[in-house]
């Protein structure tokens, strides 16, 4: 069959799984007085459509900024203005002023999935089908696979279709700005990713990458030529498109500095609710919050992001390939998120999407590690009552992709690069390490179900009422960490291809 | 195909339908009644109108159904609806689904090869028409399709009994599969019962097994005895019928399907309203307008003779005549017997008496396995499918169905035309430009239906009308193929005979 009509098909059946699961229920519904982030979308159209831009990011008597004020850079604010002015064409009570607060009916439900799905197909979709088909390498039958496996991400379609939020815009955005790089045009895709940091700040985990890559080539390119072109290239691109994006309240300096007051919350502490990163997992033995004061906090989640994200970095700055690349953005948005100041458990997503860059090349432990961050999510899942549509996509995409990607087949040594740890381990030479590897991700599956099975089926024990959401986190943690160690070693060892090459020499 | 399996489920959403208080309602009835009652119950208008062995299938599930909520099997509390008990009523289909699917899968195929028959298992696993009716709709269709293609198999691999007791169990499941009675009957008599043919095909009268006829017998009518014995014993066969068979349900259904009475319906009311602008009819003479109510009523013509059970019953089995016939006659074997019976399906649903359009299923889903292996039929498949499927589009009429029905009728349209296309490369297109134009007018027909007709005035004073359109667009597409299929069976006919 043709290409063409196979993608079409892939795209339509994946677009179906997100329509089917946004057919379920959202965060907060009919949770009054404060609902979820679904009532958060709604009110930042009605604050957008009704307030002055000045008025946005400022606690008035009109906006209230203890009831959902906007914590996200401009460009979702713009974004909402435009729902909010789409929503006051079919139904002005959607966006009034006050008296819409926790407005909840069927056609407004309709109304805000069909906005995340518009903002999808424009955005992420496209840029997923581009990168597949020009940015990986195989068949065209394997393109293909790739590309179903990576629209079906469960933890994307759940949090962005289910839980209600637009993270489809961002990461769409960062990989546009991926994908440019890795075609070569340089300042679009700075372009790209400087819009990607203006919807959301969280895209700043992947900044680095971009950044030491960029430079990295620069300097390839030699500091004196064209290198310092394209850096100055580059650097006017994003100083532009940040001005443009910032414009309304670039006129005073008090509106910047109070924008980033609210999306920069360092009053907030080192973590809330239950994430899976260092933080919280460490909490459980010491008491983390009450022993550090506030300011030692943010100092030493500071020095151990540094300490984790610098080797893979240098890495990068040193060889700027487009493989280092991906494995740099891998690495930089793990080390961000399990060692960061007031991570929330969807950050895993930015984790996530270059995993997935890299389902062609590594499909065993990309496979594992979406499978895993999907979990990471699952307390979240259960409170918005997203249980059903959490185990149909999870099973669905576990099932297809080791099969389309024959991952257990191929799990090699040399295929899961793992000679980086049969360095480690040379005074055990017997050890089948890829037999391990496979054992390892079968038990973790396992436990993966157990653990949800439980978390559904069984009360917790009466003393300890959050016994099984902390069990899911320190899970998922021991699961994260194992990866960054992972990415890590394989962003430093050479690939075994050159080294074949060689021994041939 | 675990993963093709897994992917179905997605389908378990929030949605609601008639048919769901339907089956729950019979969860209730058959768990929390006695036998005698089950079909003398009606505080509910869902009354229990499936045969008994379907009847005892709702008992089973009503014992499960106890372990997901209680109270779901009150007869008296109509309309519940708590998750769980949706929840349930979902996992029931996905279940009797995959067993049916699975067995399916272990149809054989000796003469097909293997893109053919990967072909086919998607075509019929993953038919918009059974996942949309299914799984969103609410039915159990899938695992009673599955039992209709598992007999059919039998018969492929020559194991005749077998598929005569799978065909008896389907017939006490669901009793709409009368519609393909004629075709099992004339087959099983002639190809089975009639050991040898002569060397010209015609009927050897000399052959005939008095025992296999005998064996076909018992097996039928032990069926019939498990699943009505009960009920004739306590004397309540007539009240059973009369459930089974509701002749008061007018000609067509409050959705019309797209046969030939709905063109009968349109002509008749074309007649009416050039009549009454000519002024040579009398408005006040006239029945009032009833058909187009969109209500389940009998109801007159106004201007062309009434049509009346009987009529509906002697236009099916002449419209089936000749393809009984012919297996008759001349008998092709098993693939011969597919042909009858897809052409069965076909003629009862377009004369048959208040016919669902979900029927048109019964001639679709055998249809595929002709169209893999012949290009004509693969032709006529992806119109007769392509328009079935678009009239079961009225069946899911919220907002928030349009782009599941939308999106998943896409897919299949475009994997049946890209699939057969490819498997039958190389003589030029399946379809002739006309067929093409017809078919493209679907999708004006559907922007026209979903998204402009909402939007104009007529909405309030016509709210019929876009049910019509589709049921007439369609009926022109189903008769079509109806005619095409008789056509080439036809031209079988006289080159046999030439040979």
């Amino acid at each position: 069959m043709e290409t063409w009509s196979l993608v079409s098909i892939c795209v339509l059946l994946c677009v179906t799984v997100r329509w089917g699961v946004s057919l379920n229920s959202y965060s907060g519904a009919g949770k009054p007085p404060m609902f979820g982030d679904y009532e958060a979308q709604r009110h930042w159209q009605e604050v957008t459509y009704n307030l002055p831009v000045q008025e946005w990011y400022f606690n008035t008597t009109d906006n209230d900024l203890n009831y959902w004020g906007l914590d996200y850079p401009p460009l979702t604010a713009y974004h909402s203005l435009l729902c909010a002015h789409i929503a006051k064409l079919i139904n002005p009570e959607w966006v009034e002023l006050h008296k819409s607060r926790g407005y909840e009916s069927s056609a407004h439900k309709l109304f805000m999935r069909a906005t995340v799905l518009v903002a999808d197909l424009l955005i992420y979709i496209p840029a997923a089908v581009l990168y597949c088909f020009y940015l990986s390498d195989g068949s065209s039958k394997k393109k293909v696979c790739t590309l179903l496996c990576f629209l079906l991400y469960p933890g994307l379609i759940l949090i962005d279709y289910g839980h209600f939020q637009y993270n489809g815009v961002s990461l769409g955005l960062a990989l546009w700005g991926v994908l440019a790089l890795g075609l070569g045009w340089d300042a679009l895709g700075s372009m790209a990713f400087s819009l990607a940091l203006n919807y959301k700040q969280m895209e700043l985990y992947h900044a680095l990458p971009f950044f030491c890559y960029l430079l990295g080539k620069s300097v390839k390119q030699g500091l004196m030529g064209r290198g310092l072109f394209l850096l100055v290239k580059i650097a006017v691109t994003v100083v532009v498109t940040f001005a443009l994006c910032w414009l309304p309240f670039l006129s005073d300096p008090s509106q910047a500095l109070q924008v980033v007051r609210r999306i920069f919350p360092v009053a907030r502490g080192l973590f809330e609710d239950k994430v899976a990163n260092t933080w919280c997992s460490l909490n459980v033995l010491i008491k983390i919050r009450s022993v550090l004061s506030a300011d030692s906090q943010l100092y030493l989640s500071f020095a151990c992001t540094l300490l984790a994200v610098l080797p893979s970095s240098i890495r990068l700055l040193t060889k700027p390939t487009f493989w280092q690349f991906k494995l740099a953005l891998v690495n930089s948005s793990l080390a961000f998120f399990l060692f960061s100041y007031q991570v929330h458990e969807k950050s895993i997503l930015l984790a996530s999407l270059p995993v997935c860059l890299l389902l062609n090349d590594l499909p065993l432990m990309a496979i594992w590690f979406l499978q895993a961050s999907t979990f990471s999510m699952m307390p979240l899942f259960l409170k918005d009552g997203l249980l059903v549509p959490y185990v149909v996509t999870s099973l669905a995409f576990l099932l297809l992709s080791t099969y389309l990607f024959s991952a257990l087949e191929h799990s090699s040594e040399d295929e899961l690069r793992l000679g980086g740890y049969r360095k480690l381990f040379f005074c055990l030479p017997s050890l089948d390490l890829a037999c391990i590897v496979r054992w390892k991700f079968y038990i973790s599956i396992v436990a993966m179900a157990a653990l949800t099975f439980t978390t559904v089926a069984m009360a917790p024990p009466p003393r300890l009422p959050d016994f099984f959401p902390v069990l899911v986190s320190v899970f998922a943690f021991l699961h994260f960490l194992g990866t960054l160690i992972y990415f890590n070693i394989v962003q430093f060892s050479s690939p075994p291809s050159r080294k074949s090459q060689k021994k041939n020499n | 195909r675990a993963a093709e399996l897994s992917c179905l489920c997605l389908s378990l959403s929030d949605s609601h339908s008639t048919d769901f208080e339907v089956h729950r309602n019979w969860l209730a009835i058959t768990h929390s009644l006695p036998l005698s009652r089950w079909y003398y119950e009606n505080s509910s208008e869902w009354t229990l109108d499936y045969p008994p062995l379907f009847a005892w299938f709702e008992f089973g599930l009503s014992h499960v159904a106890r372990r997901f909520d209680p109270d779901m099997l009150d007869v008296q509390r109509l309309q519940h609806r708590s998750p769980p008990t949706v929840l349930f009523q979902r996992l029931s289909v996905v279940c009797s689904d995959l067993c049916c699917r699975c067995v399916r899968e272990q149809k054989p195929s000796r003469d097909l090869l293997k893109r053919p028959s990967f072909i086919l298992a998607v075509l019929l696993l993953w038919n918009f028409g059974l996942l949309v009716v299914d799984h969103v709709h609410f039915q159990y269709n899938g695992f009673l399709f599955g039992v209709l293609l598992l007999s059919v198999a039998k018969h492929l691999q020559s194991r005749h009994l077998q598929g005569a007791l799978l065909f008896a169990v389907l017939l006490n499941l669901k009793h709409i599969y009368l519609y393909v009675a004629p075709a099992y009957g004339i087959y099983l008599l002639r190809s089975f019962c009639f050991t040898q043919d002569n060397t010209d095909s015609s009927v050897r009268w000399s052959s005939f097994s008095p025992a296999r006829l005998a064996a076909l017998g018992v097996i039928v009518t032990s069926v019939c005895v498990v699943s009505f014995g009960p009920f004739v014993l306590l004397g309540q066969l007539p009240q059973v019928l009369s459930r089974l068979f509701p002749f008061k349900r007018g000609l067509c259904h409050a959705y019309w399907a797209p046969n030939a009475w709905a063109l009968y319906n349109v002509l008749d009311k074309t007649l009416v309203t050039l009549g009454v602008r000519l002024k040579l009819l009398q408005e006040a003479e006239l029945p009032k307008a009833s058909m187009t109510g969109g209500l389940v009523q009998e109801s007159q013509h106004a201007l062309l003779p009434s049509i009346s059970p009987s009529v509906t019953l002697v236009c099916t089995l002449l419209s089936v005549l000749p393809a009984a016939l012919s297996i008759w006659l001349r008998p092709r074997g098993a693939r011969g017997f597919l042909r009858c019976l897809v052409l069965c399906a076909l003629g009862s649903f377009l004369f048959g008496w208040h016919v669902h359009e979900k029927a048109v299923l019964m001639a679709v889903l055998p249809l595929s396995i002709l169209a893999v292996e012949s290009r004509e039929d693969a032709g006529i498949f992806l119109v007769l499918a392509t328009t079935g499927h678009y009239s079961l589009f009225p069946l899911l009429f919220t907002p928030a169905e349009l782009p599941i029905k939308i999106l998943l009728m896409l897919m299949f349209t475009l994997y049946s035309f890209t699939a057969l296309t490819s498997l039958f490369s190389g003589h030029g297109s399946l379809l002739h430009p006309l067929e093409v134009v017809y078919l493209l007018g679907l999708v004006v027909v559907a922007i026209a239906c979903e998204i402009v007709y909402p939007l104009t005035p007529w909405q309030q004073t016509l709210p019929f009308l876009p049910l019509l359109a589709t049921s007439v667009y369609c009926a022109l597409g189903v008769c079509y193929s109806f005619v095409r299929l008789y056509v080439i069976l036809l031209r079988q006919e006289v080159k046999s005979k030439q040979l």
